[in-house]
């Protein structure tokens, strides 16, 4: 992997030549924009520090942190179970897939394995949770591009999968639903069925916005071509997830790295697009979605029976180790290290969130576009404030 | 209410009560004044608030009287509550002027819209030409809101206004030269009569609506029209996802509300332009131009004909994103314009050939 290109060489010496030329040649002064913290494209509080030459962009600078809340400092003060409910916050359209790697982590080091039962439905609501988060960003995207009515088709139809969280945890949107060696409850009765309806829903929904808004000529007018990220960019600055596959890159830790959840039982395809573009990061996450939804139905034909919790200690102690676990979340690949001195609480843990690396790359992908591709790359690259601030 | 210069062959009916001339324009000035809140009240309750809802699977506002048709009403009353703010470095007059001058530009539109054989304001020979012209003063208080707000978006979204409004206004006069070529006339009055009293191939029943043959202008129009108000393909002065508002992103409270009332009453205004212009205005199939019956029947028919065409915009508005200000200027210069003119040589040559 090369860190540095010619074609990101010659697009930083084009960007200097545009700034000196800014300055110097014409004498005109190019305008200083913030665009954030409070700004709607930005859906929460990312702030970002554009200079403008007219309407196209010299430089851009992302500026986080708005959102702190300290969460890398927050579990050392809490138990094991308590992390649990915090962590669900981080990445809040995604709840409940925050959770998975932080008790897999800790069931890593107390040598634990949660019942093969608790593994299937884990996988289930980890890829419920990623479409109800990609979801909205399909229709988010719209917004951001001027189209109103997707985003509502959006809201609709996640509910189905809001409820069926609800169902199974009692919360919509922190289910605080596993716990180490397995999970809280059992699956309620008749959910199977609803599930199996509400991912024949997500389908027709995302074939409804194939048909409204990736088919719309001024969508892929305003998307294709627009914040291009090459392979090797894409790589060296980090990225994961959809970003990185709509790059070409072929890397799903869901396939690529065994964990003990269920992903290998299930007939599946890693969805990549070759063209880097917003309109490929689009269509790779509405691939992600429909395939999310068949390997729902495939894992809920197969579901075994049997415990759904493994005997665990009342009070648990982990023991004292290091552990690194991450998944592939709806964002990229979130994980967390686990410090822990044996205690009832871990003594350090290091988060990786998908979005904070994800929006690293900004200023190398803002510069020379236009203000509203600033609104595309951000929309397309789709993060969420508390997964870049956590 | 002078109708002396129509070609009609039916003469207009004339009205038993004379009336002195301040008392016309009295009634004249108070009808306009009614006008464009109703038209503005009327197309944010059916198109912005009911039917964009019903279009995103939600029921919009149900609690302001029966169906939320009082929800304007309660948000303009809201609005008249609100602090009047001046930014800091704002230039207070100019500021406080913009969003009177946008409103001016609406009220001169609907001077020239007949509604029945007697019911014109101002029955100018060059009715058409005038009202195109009046309707693009609206830019200049949307530029002067841009400059005067001292702010960043403001500006950028003044500035994208200016050169938007600059490209579509060619391809929308060229789409109305097609009509005025046809129709022999620049009169609005007189449009309203040829399509009233022309024939398609022999069947007269309903007249000639110009639609029919001028089907390229009447896009043309809609689509420069889209343009021209702003509206959701061509959105970008206003761009909410980007510049937040754009230039009437500094204006609070009665200012914003006279934005508002702009906006909508000019979407009305010209959705009858294009009512008046295409669908025969206020001219109804089997109802003699020359009754009184026409004076009645022909405002409820141009209503009509303007919310059909006003669905159109709203229609657009709901379910396209938004084109970026360069492919803007791009669809304009390259494709509108050429078809625009290609639109006028057709109608000479088919004016000449039959």
């Amino acid at each position: 992997m090369t860190a540095i290109t010619d074609r990101q060489q010659l697009a930083y010496i084009a960007g200097q030549a545009a700034e000196a030329r800014v300055n110097v040649e014409l004498e005109t002064e190019g305008m200083l924009l913030n665009i954030g913290p409070q700004h709607p494209a930005t859906h929460g509080t990312l702030r970002i520090v554009v200079q403008l030459d007219g309407e196209q962009v010299i430089a851009a600078d992302p500026v986080c942190g708005y959102m702190h809340r300290g969460y890398e400092k927050l579990v050392e003060v809490r138990k094991y179970p308590q992390i649990n409910t915090l962590v669900n916050r981080i990445d809040w359209l995604g709840h409940f897939a925050n959770e998975v790697p932080f008790v897999l982590a800790a069931e890593q080091l107390m040598e634990i394995e949660a019942p093969e039962r608790a593994q299937w439905i884990r996988t289930i609501l980890f890829e419920l949770s990623r479409i109800a988060n990609i979801a909205l960003f399909l229709g988010d995207m719209g917004v951001q591009l001027g189209a109103l009515t997707p985003v509502f088709f959006a809201f609709r139809d996640r509910e189905h999968v809001l409820n069926l969280m609800e169902a199974a945890s009692g919360g919509r949107f922190h289910p605080n639903f596993n716990r180490i060696g397995g999970l809280k409850d059992d699956l309620p009765k008749g959910w199977i069925d609803e599930t199996r309806q509400a991912m024949e829903r997500i389908r027709r929904f995302c074939d409804e916005l194939e048909t409204l808004l990736m088919g719309n000529e001024i969508f892929e007018a305003r998307t294709r071509g627009i914040g291009v990220i090459p392979p090797e960019i894409a790589q060296s600055y980090g990225l994961s997830g959809p970003n990185l596959r709509a790059s070409g890159v072929d890397w799903d830790l869901r396939r690529d790295v065994p964990t003990p959840l269920a992903w290998q039982h299930v007939d599946w395809k890693v969805w990549t697009h070759p063209d880097g573009d917003s309109f490929a990061r689009y269509w790779v996450r509405l691939q992600e979605t429909r395939e999310a939804t068949r390997i729902v139905d495939q894992l809920l034909d197969g579901l075994p029976s049997g415990p759904i919790m493994a005997k665990v200690p009342r009070i648990i102690k982990v023991p004292e180790g290091e552990a690194w676990v991450s998944t592939e979340n709806p964002l990229g690949e979130m994980g967390y290290y686990i410090v822990s001195k044996g205690d009832t609480g871990p003594f350090r843990v290091k988060i990786r969130s998908a979005s904070f690396n994800n929006i690293s790359i900004l200023p190398w992908l803002l510069k020379g576009v236009y203000v509203p591709d600033i609104i595309t790359i951000l929309g397309s690259l789709y993060f969420i404030l508390g997964d870049i601030d956590r | 209410m002078t109708a002396a210069a129509l070609p009609l062959v039916h003469a207009a009916p004339t009205f038993a009560l004379e009336l002195a001339y301040w008392q016309e324009t009295l009634i004249k000035v108070g009808v306009l004044l009614a006008v464009i809140p109703f038209g503005a009240l009327v197309l944010g309750y059916v198109y912005l608030l009911k039917m964009m809802s019903h279009m995103q699977s939600r029921l919009g506002p149900m609690e302001a009287g029966p169906h939320g048709v009082l929800q304007l009403v309660a948000d303009g009353v809201k609005f008249l509550q609100k602090e009047d703010i001046f930014p800091e470095r704002a230039d207070r007059f100019v500021f406080a002027a913009a969003p009177m001058i946008v409103l001016l530009g609406t009220f001169l539109v609907y001077v020239v819209v007949p509604a029945g054989p007697n019911l014109v304001i101002a029955d100018l020979d060059v009715g058409i030409f005038f009202a195109l012209g009046v309707a693009s003063i609206s830019v200049i208080g949307v530029l002067m809101a841009g400059w005067a707000s001292a702010s960043k978006y403001s500006l950028l979204g003044g500035l994208r206004s200016a050169g938007q409004l600059v490209a579509y206004e060619l391809p929308l006069i060229f789409a109305v030269v097609g009509v005025a070529m046809q129709a022999g006339t620049l009169s609005l009055q007189g449009i309203v009569a040829y399509q009233a009293e022309g024939a398609i191939f022999g069947f007269d029943a309903i007249g000639l609506p110009l639609i029919i043959p001028q089907f390229v202008g009447f896009a043309l129009f809609m689509i420069s029209a889209q343009a021209e108000l702003t509206q959701t393909p061509f959105d970008m002065p206003v761009a909410e996802s980007e510049l937040v508002g754009g230039y009437h992103v500094e204006y609070t409270g009665f200012r914003f509300l006279l934005f508002f009332m702009g906006e909508f009453g000019t979407a009305f205004a010209l959705s009858a332009i294009a009512a008046t212009l295409f669908l025969g205005g206020w001219y109804v199939p089997g109802i003699d131009p020359g009754t009184t019956l026409a004076n009645v029947v022909g405002p409820i028919a141009l209503f009509l004909k303007t919310m059909i065409v006003a669905f159109f915009i709203f229609w657009a508005r709901i379910s396209f994103p938004r084109f970026r200000e360069d492919q803007l200027q791009g669809f304009a210069w390259k494709w509108l314009v050429q078809i625009a003119l290609a639109n006028v040589l057709l109608t000479g040559l088919f004016m000449e050939l039959f």
